[in-house]
């Protein structure tokens, strides 16, 4: 009885009290783990899918399929990294999903209007777009515009650029990236979940081991706090928006490349920014700052691709994937808000 | 220089000595049309815990945070260890060794204890945080100043008021301050955590390194500690004297002395009392 109490300090709630058998103590430590580490119940949803969907479909697990989840995945999972980071930092950015539309047609414009390389190209697309970022931000930091209504502003701005630029037809990928560059940067079968696993990865550590990531989770945590304390609260506002929006622009090329089309609607607009935001609510993410995950948010992003390519494969009426990705937000954050609560009451 | 300057009535000239760790000479400070700090002197000696009491609304954070750097005076001089300073900025302030311990703490409740301590000024071996090294230092740090903090790894959220007035101290005692301000130390503490707090503040004055302005609205406790007691009062500081020749009672008066007038003079125009 008194190792039980050792490990988990005191007993969950859910834990009836009763003898200290091998069992109840290895579900206490899994308990405690899932109470510590906000990704674990995610994993265990998405591993529930995969089987649920494997026992009911046989071909969920076939090669083409995982290429197929992969690719739902990736690249709605690189704009999340950026979501995570604004969400972390107490902001948020619609826009994104506008970016990721515009910036193959940046690319397309520099290579098939002003003959410069591909890569340059895209380059110079990234640059751009961490300037969108930059507008966003100046204007959320400067002149205190909640970020909200600044990126429904710029997202629908940016709908207008692409829409008045493309004259609203899609355009063709530019001859000169099809081969290498196209198959690397998202044609490929495995190319955007590559991408997306070293960007989530890259950023993990960027959130939890560095200084931005810090002062990140500080500024969002306690805004005055933070800039008691000397961190240039402005600076890691705005370069958090000016990392979305270039990962944004990232993932929509990437798209595009995909796709093999560079199309005014790609991503379909609020859908991008709104699954990213549903992906890393339901990986554990606060929307009030001050926490997140960015590995809670690639098993979020995984999950919504398992219900909507899982639904798909079964014939179940694909309409009522936005029914189940509703109630799993819902569910999720209120399972947050009782998880938080647990985890603040209970351990010292 | 400031000698020739005519003080008001009731407005102490501060004594001029180069071994004073802070001066303050007429230092003004509006904010739009509310003008908060009117015309403050005030001299910290090395070593020295000075205790800086007045009503809401007097002044007190505003100096405070005008001496740490948060705001820009108006107008008026700032002198650290007798040479003068333009602060422009909270880190600015503190490489010249001027602290503050927020009254709302500025810790972050989602981080550690240790990632606290190390706040804006973390150890690093580029491009990742030296964890590592931080935690062992805020262990030995702490342990060094005896504070009772279990575990560094904490998150701040989970720990009692006074655990986190300590880690706040903590924190700014560990930057090498040589001037710390502490905005409210005792507030929202039971009496065994300010005991602590007092004790604490006891042990850096006994390492004489470090000169204290401890901010009080509730000063009956604080006043233990305090060589010299000032009171500031719309925006000036009123009365200026040792802690040895003054008293709880006589501070007490002073403070409610203005309300008392007000109260008799509403009364004597035939008004309720406001």
């Amino acid at each position: 009885m008194s190792e039980t109490i050792e490990v988990t300090q005191r007993p969950a709630p859910e834990e009836q009290p009763g003898p200290a058998t091998g069992s109840r103590r290895a579900l206490g430590v899994l308990s405690d783990a899932f109470l510590r580490r906000r990704e674990a119940s995610i994993l265990l949803v998405a591993i529930g899918l995969m089987i649920y969907f494997q026992l009911s479909k046989s071909n969920f697990l076939s090669k083409s399929n995982l290429i197929n989840l992969g690719q739902a995945t990736g690249p709605v999972a690189i704009v999340a990294v950026g979501i995570v980071l604004l969400l972390v930092a107490g902001e948020i950015d619609l826009s994104v999903g506008m970016v990721f539309a515009l910036a193959p047609f940046l690319m397309h414009y520099a290579v098939d209007f002003y003959s410069v390389p591909v890569i340059p190209a895209i380059l110079l697309s990234l640059l751009i777009s961490a300037g969108i970022g930059f507008i966003n931000g100046f204007i959320v930091v400067k002149l205190r515009v909640p970020s909200f209504v600044t990126t429904l502003g710029t997202f629908t701005a940016l709908q207008g650029i692409v829409l008045l630029t493309s004259h609203a037809y899609p355009a063709q990928i530019p001859a000169a990236a099809e081969g290498k560059i196209r198959t690397w940067l998202g044609a490929g079968n495995w190319a955007e979940l590559s991408w997306c696993l070293v960007i989530v990865a890259v950023f993990h550590i960027v959130l939890t081991r560095t200084r931005w990531g810090l002062h990140t989770v500080a500024v969002g945590g306690n805004l005055l706090g933070a800039t008691e304390a000397g961190i240039k609260v402005s600076r890691i506002k705005i370069g958090n928006f000016m990392i979305t929006s270039t990962l944004g622009a990232f993932a929509g090329i990437m798209e595009a490349f995909r796709v093999h089309t560079i199309d005014p609607n790609l991503g379909g607009g609020t859908q991008i920014p709104f699954t990213a935001i549903s992906a890393a609510v339901i990986g554990g993410t606060a929307l009030a700052g001050g926490s997140g995950t960015m590995i809670g948010a690639l098993l979020g992003m995984f999950v919504l691709a398992e219900l909507q390519n899982g639904f798909n494969l079964i014939g179940f009426n694909a309409n009522a994937i936005y029914l189940i990705t509703g109630i799993a937000i819902l569910v999720s954050m209120i399972a947050n808000q009782y998880l938080s609560r647990l985890r603040r009451a209970g351990r010292t | 220089m400031s000698e020739a300057t005519a003080a008001g009535p009731g407005q102490p000239e501060p004594e001029v000595s180069t071994s004073d760790a802070l001066r303050v000479e007429h230092v003004a400070k509006a904010f739009g049309g509310v003008t908060a700090l009117r015309d403050v002197n005030l001299r910290l000696g090395r070593g020295e815990v000075l205790g800086l009491i007045g009503d809401n609304g007097a002044g007190k954070s505003t100096l405070i945070k005008t001496i740490c750097g948060f705001h820009q005076p108006d107008s008026g001089r700032l002198f650290v260890e007798g040479e003068e300073v333009v602060l422009r900025s909270v880190d600015h302030a503190r490489s010249i060794g001027i602290d503050c311990v927020y009254q709302d703490l500025a810790l972050i409740n989602e981080l550690s204890v240790f990632h606290n301590m190390f706040l804006n000024r973390e150890k690093v071996r580029w491009p990742l945080l030296n964890n590592r090294a931080m935690r062992k230092l805020a262990r030995q740090h702490l342990d060094s100043m005896g504070l009772n903090i279990p575990d560094v790894n904490a998150e701040v959220a989970k720990l009692s008021g006074g655990q986190r007035q300590a880690i706040a101290v903590a924190r700014s005692v560990y930057s090498d301050a040589r001037i710390l301000l502490l905005d409210e130390p005792l507030a929202a503490m039971g009496a065994k955590e300010g005991t602590q707090i007092l004790d604490l503040i006891r042990d850096l004055k006994a390492g004489g390194k470090v000169s204290v302005i401890i901010i009080a609205h509730n000063y009956a406790q604080a006043l233990d500690v305090c060589d010299r007691v000032n009171v500031l009062q719309h925006g000036r500081i009123t009365f200026d004297k040792r802690r040895a020749d003054t008293s709880v009672e006589e501070l007490t008066e002073l403070m409610v002395a203005e309300y008392r007038a007000g109260r008799a003079a509403s009364r004597a125009a035939g008004g309720p009392a406001a």
